[in-house]
């Protein structure tokens, strides 16, 4: 009796071996675990969203394992040399962004992709990272809050890329980007008079700019303000999205019995709405479960980087934290009807894109920031 | 500080998720089984309610297109089952034809799952009566009484209308496609293509009930007061510049000929009549023409869809005279009351080379008068060696010739003024050069240059004026559907052409009364009885080869061989209200052939009749 302390079980000993496994490779085991398991989530829900396409989930479980290595490698990566390349990446990215806009210009379309012959990719997934990236670089070792001129650089550092990105035209994306450069600049702290100063620009800007607008501009706002009005266009996504969530009511219709989603009523429904789909086929309950999935990861990346020390790594893991909640939140309220149509996908459940590889990498950074942090006078 | 910030971001976030949350349960458990209703079975539909196309009218209000219902096969792909087989039952029931399914296949996909195409416009009563019996078996494909075009007076004025057809995927890539859900037609050439945004309005829609079928289910059912509509707004009406009066001479007089007749009024530019012979009929293509049927009509030697006035590009010949002595009279090149000797024909100096006059024996002692008026080619060669190209094609161009009138609708062809420069990129080699030569042709009309109809129109509506250029327009005004309040377009005048030389404008304009009226003029036989006094110039131009497009045969070679006759003309002299070109192919000599029908155009424009009666159209 008195031994079995001193002999610990099988399932102890695995897990002390895992503990001891992830802490070598800095990696968070709490995290890590949510992000798999709202993965695979993920992957039920996809598999049933595409109607049965084996090679497509298989094609997003590639991704994943993709994302999951870039996750691993990142997280060795000493915060130091993360902080010293954000410039550089950032510049880099900027540089690739102008490329394409030229190349799109030339090319007289929509114009997002980098094609490298071997490798096609999005520069504005760089950006993802390298703007919060940048600005915490910038903020670092400054005294905070920051004053006004830090504010305005920060603010161009942002607006440039955001820019850029919007008129691809990538709404969605340049959203994100601008949610988590604002997000640092918000952690690093305002003063109160900045704040209502910006409040207060903000309504006199977007008179001036809605002056300026041509009519045809602004009939195109304003349907894509209240999508209801364009039943035949915009609008058409919104009411089946909500017919799906609807009717799949507390418990669901069962996986693979959604008849809005499997009888493609529902438009975009393994990417930007596959959210209705999970609500058809799993009901409020799975919603839940999901989005509690979702405020576990947000709420552990928001302590892993209350714990970190310094300024920089504090801010790049507090906005990666808090623009995954962005993503969350703008693509449930767009497919509940909340919020306007914005192309933002479900993070980690959304079929294609970069996207997938993007958020597994900024996690790794999220855990290379955590977990390098020197434990002293603590 | 960053703990303070890290828990106010966690307040907002729990708002927001709060917010989400709140609306999820409002949708699956509040609202629930309202959804679960729309989802099985009864599904809220989204019609689109078409607009109705704005009419259009002549300028005395006598209806030229307006809207009739008729019956139409509508296929709305979320609730067949398969296309294929759906569109092979059509064609087993004789509603498709087989050869049509291609075409109908890409139309269909081209199109948004939940919208209705129409497959087949202007069903007959009979073809009603065969769907019906087998409507229960073919879902998703339904009847529908839709408004169609229609062309009360049928071919007259088509070239200037236009017609509408079914939008075909070239279209569709060119418009707003929620603009145009549940329209069915849309302007293909003429008014009814230039003004389709005017004519078009924009589209309602409304929400409907329907069965797993897709089939309207009936109005007492609960969820009826959830659905929302909106009404769609019309489309404006057109009012034309044209007299249906004029135009219906102009047809009347040119029948049976190929030609165009354009009128205008020099005092704005509207076009009084505006007629390209051989037409076809519009109704048909507003019903649905079969791909034979329009073969037959494209391949047909006397080319019915080809727009003469605003695209057949034919040599001036005389007409363009009166324009070569007000350029003579503008560079001071040639004494107005100087006689000259005309013997038949022109020589360059230096060379043997003789031009021969349309009279061999020579007009004798003629001054510039009476050389315009007995159009006299040698004064007119001299005239144009005087000249010398460069300063012709620039006087040339100031008569809008050569380039676009710039008139409101669409498929304008620019004519040709020939200068050295684009001799030189047009041709190779020797032939690249300016010769002496082509200056001479170009005195008559003849040689390089090339104009419209539409342009000789122009040219004698500012004679007409004075000068004054104005673009010619078919719309001069836009009728609100819903408010029945008119807007009148502006008229657009380019800069005038010597707006200060009166005396030079009266010079020409009495040469051409004298065309006429005087003993030798040589359309003296047109205007024979008039009330009203006619300023004119015929014009012969000689055709040098059948077009390339065209079909040989023995007979035709030889009339398709024969001149062009043309007249540009305005009445009254002394106060013009109409000015006219006329071109007759193949017709021989303009004062003949091409001047009567122009006096029957003035004659139905210009004399006192009885108020125009819209009459009983043929159906």
């Amino acid at each position: 009796m008195i031994y079995d302390d001193l002999q610990p079980s099988t399932a102890r000993r695995t897990l002390t071996a895992s503990a001891r496994l992830l802490g070598k490779l800095r990696l968070d085991g709490p995290l890590l675990l949510a992000i798999c398991a709202t993965a695979v989530f993920g992957l039920v829900i996809l598999y049933s969203a595409s109607g049965e396409n084996l090679a497509l989930t298989r094609g997003q479980l590639l991704r994943m394992v993709l994302g999951l290595v870039m996750l691993v490698l990142l997280a060795q990566v000493r915060p130091k040399y993360l902080r010293m390349s954000a410039p550089w990446i950032y510049a880099l990215g900027i540089v690739l962004l102008v490329i394409v806009a030229v190349i799109g210009d030339i090319g007289k379309g929509a114009q997002r992709w980098l094609d490298l012959g071997v490798l096609r990719f999005q520069p504005s997934e760089i950006m993802k990272l390298a703007v919060p990236m940048a600005c915490a670089w910038l903020l670092h070792e400054r005294p905070l809050p920051p004053n006004f001129t830090v504010v305005l650089v920060l603010g161009l550092l942002v607006l440039f890329p955001v820019g850029l990105i919007a008129e691809q035209p990538d709404l969605g994306t340049a959203l994100l980007i601008a949610a988590s450069g604002v997000l640092v600049v918000l952690l690093a702290g305002l003063r109160v008079r900045v704040i209502i100063a910006i409040m207060a620009l903000l309504p006199a800007l977007a008179w001036v700019g809605w002056g300026m607008l041509h009519d045809y501009q602004r009939r195109r706002v304003l349907t894509f303000l209240t999508p209801e009005s364009d039943p035949l266009g915009a609008g058409y996504h919104i009411i089946q999205s909500q017919i799906a969530l609807g009717s799949g009511g507390v418990f669901g219709k069962g996986w693979m019995n959604g008849s809005q989603a499997q009888l493609e009523f529902l438009p975009e429904r393994s990417t930007d709405f596959i959210f209705a789909v999970a609500g058809e086929e799993f009901g409020l309950i799975g919603l839940l479960l999901l989005l509690g999935l979702y405020l576990f990861i947000i709420g552990r990346g928001t302590y892993l980087a209350m714990q970190c020390q310094d300024t920089f790594s504090r801010l790049v893991a507090g906005s990666i934290s808090l623009t995954f909640f962005v993503y969350v939140f703008v693509n449930a309220g767009m497919v509940s009807g909340l919020l306007p149509v914005v192309g933002v996908p479900l993070p980690l459940v959304s079929y294609g894109g970069t996207s997938m590889v993007t958020l597994m990498a900024g996690f790794g950074i999220l855990m290379s920031l955590h977990s390098h942090r020197k434990l002293v006078g603590s | 500080m960053f703990l303070r910030r890290t828990i106010a971001a966690g307040v907002i976030m729990a708002i927001l998720i709060g917010a989400v949350l709140t609306k999820l349960v409002q949708l699956q458990v509040v609202r629930h089984d309202y959804y679960v209703d729309l989802s099985q079975g009864n599904r809220v539909r989204v019609e689109p309610v078409p607009p109705n196309r704005g009419l259009i009218l002549d300028r005395n209000g006598v209806v030229l297109a307006e809207n009739l219902p008729a019956y139409q096969l509508e296929l709305t792909r979320e609730q067949v089952p398969d296309v294929d087989a759906t569109l092979q039952v059509l064609v087993g029931l004789k509603l498709v034809e087989a050869d049509d399914i291609d075409r109908l296949k890409r139309l269909i996909r081209s199109r948004p799952l939940f919208e209705a195409v129409p497959i087949r416009l202007q069903l007959t009563d009979e073809e009603v009566a065969r769907f019906a019996v087998r409507r229960y078996d073919i879902p998703g494909v339904d009847i529908r009484t839709r408004l169609t075009r229609h062309y009360p007076y049928g071919a007259l004025g088509v070239h200037a209308l236009g017609y509408v057809s079914a939008i075909s995927e070239q279209d569709l890539a060119k418009i707003d496609a929620s603009q145009y859900a549940g329209t069915t037609l849309i302007g293909k050439v003429g008014v009814e293509a230039s003004y389709e945004e005017e004519l078009h309005g924009s589209p309602g829609f409304r929400q409907v009930l329907v069965n797993a079928q897709g089939r309207p289910v009936e109005s007492d059912n609960p969820l009826q007061r959830d659905l929302q509509a909106k009404t769609a707004v019309s489309g404006n009406d057109l009012i034309l510049s044209i007299d249906i009066r004029a135009q219906r001479a102009a047809e009347e007089a040119l029948a049976g000929r190929r030609g165009a007749v354009i009128a205008i009024d020099p005092a704005n530019g509207d076009v009084i009549a505006f007629v390209s012979l051989p037409g076809f009929d519009p109704n048909a293509f507003a019903r649905g023409l079969s791909r034979s049927d329009y073969a037959a009509l494209e391949t047909d030697i006397d080319r019915p869809l080809f727009n003469r006035v605003l695209r057949g590009a034919y040599p001036p010949g005389s007409t363009i005279k009166p324009v070569m002595a007000l350029a003579a009279l503008d560079y001071n090149a040639v004494d107005p009351n100087q006689v000259r000797y005309c013997r038949g024909f022109f020589t360059l100096p230096g060379s043997s080379r003789r031009y021969r006059d349309w009279k061999p024996a020579g007009h004798g002692w003629v001054n510039m008068q009476e050389a315009i008026a007995q159009s006299c080619d040698t004064y007119f060669y001299a005239v144009a060696q005087t000249l010398g190209i460069d300063r012709l094609s620039a006087f040339l161009t100031k008569f809008g010739l050569g380039q676009r009138t710039g008139i409101d609708i669409e498929g304008e062809k620019p004519g040709l003024v020939p200068t050295r420069e684009w001799k030189l990129k047009t041709f190779r080699d020797a032939e690249r050069n300016w010769f002496p030569g082509d200056t001479v042709i170009l005195g008559i009309g003849q040689g390089y240059m090339l104009a419209t109809p539409l342009q000789l129109a122009h040219v004698a509506s500012i004679i007409a004026s004075h000068g004054s250029t104005f673009q010619p327009r078919l719309v001069t005004a836009v009728r609100n559907a819903h408010t029945g309040v008119v807007t009148r377009a502006p008229t657009h005048a380019s800069t005038p052409v010597d707006p200060d030389q009166p005396e030079r404008w009266k010079r020409v304009v009495d040469a051409m009364v004298a065309v006429m009226s005087s003993a030798h003029g040589t359309a003296r036989a047109t205007a024979v009885g008039s009330t009203y006094q006619i300023a004119g110039k015929t014009g012969t131009a000689q055709v040098f080869s059948v077009g390339q497009n065209e079909k040989y045969n023995e007979k035709e070679v030889e009339e398709r061989m024969r001149d062009h006759a043309l007249f540009i003309s305005f009445a009254p002299a002394d106060a013009p209200r109409i000015a006219v070109a006329v071109l007759v192919e193949n017709g021989g000599h303009g004062a003949s052939v091409a001047a009567p029908v122009a006096r029957k155009v003035m004659d139905a424009y210009l004399l006192p009749d009885t108020p125009p009666k819209p009459e009983t159209p043929k159906s």
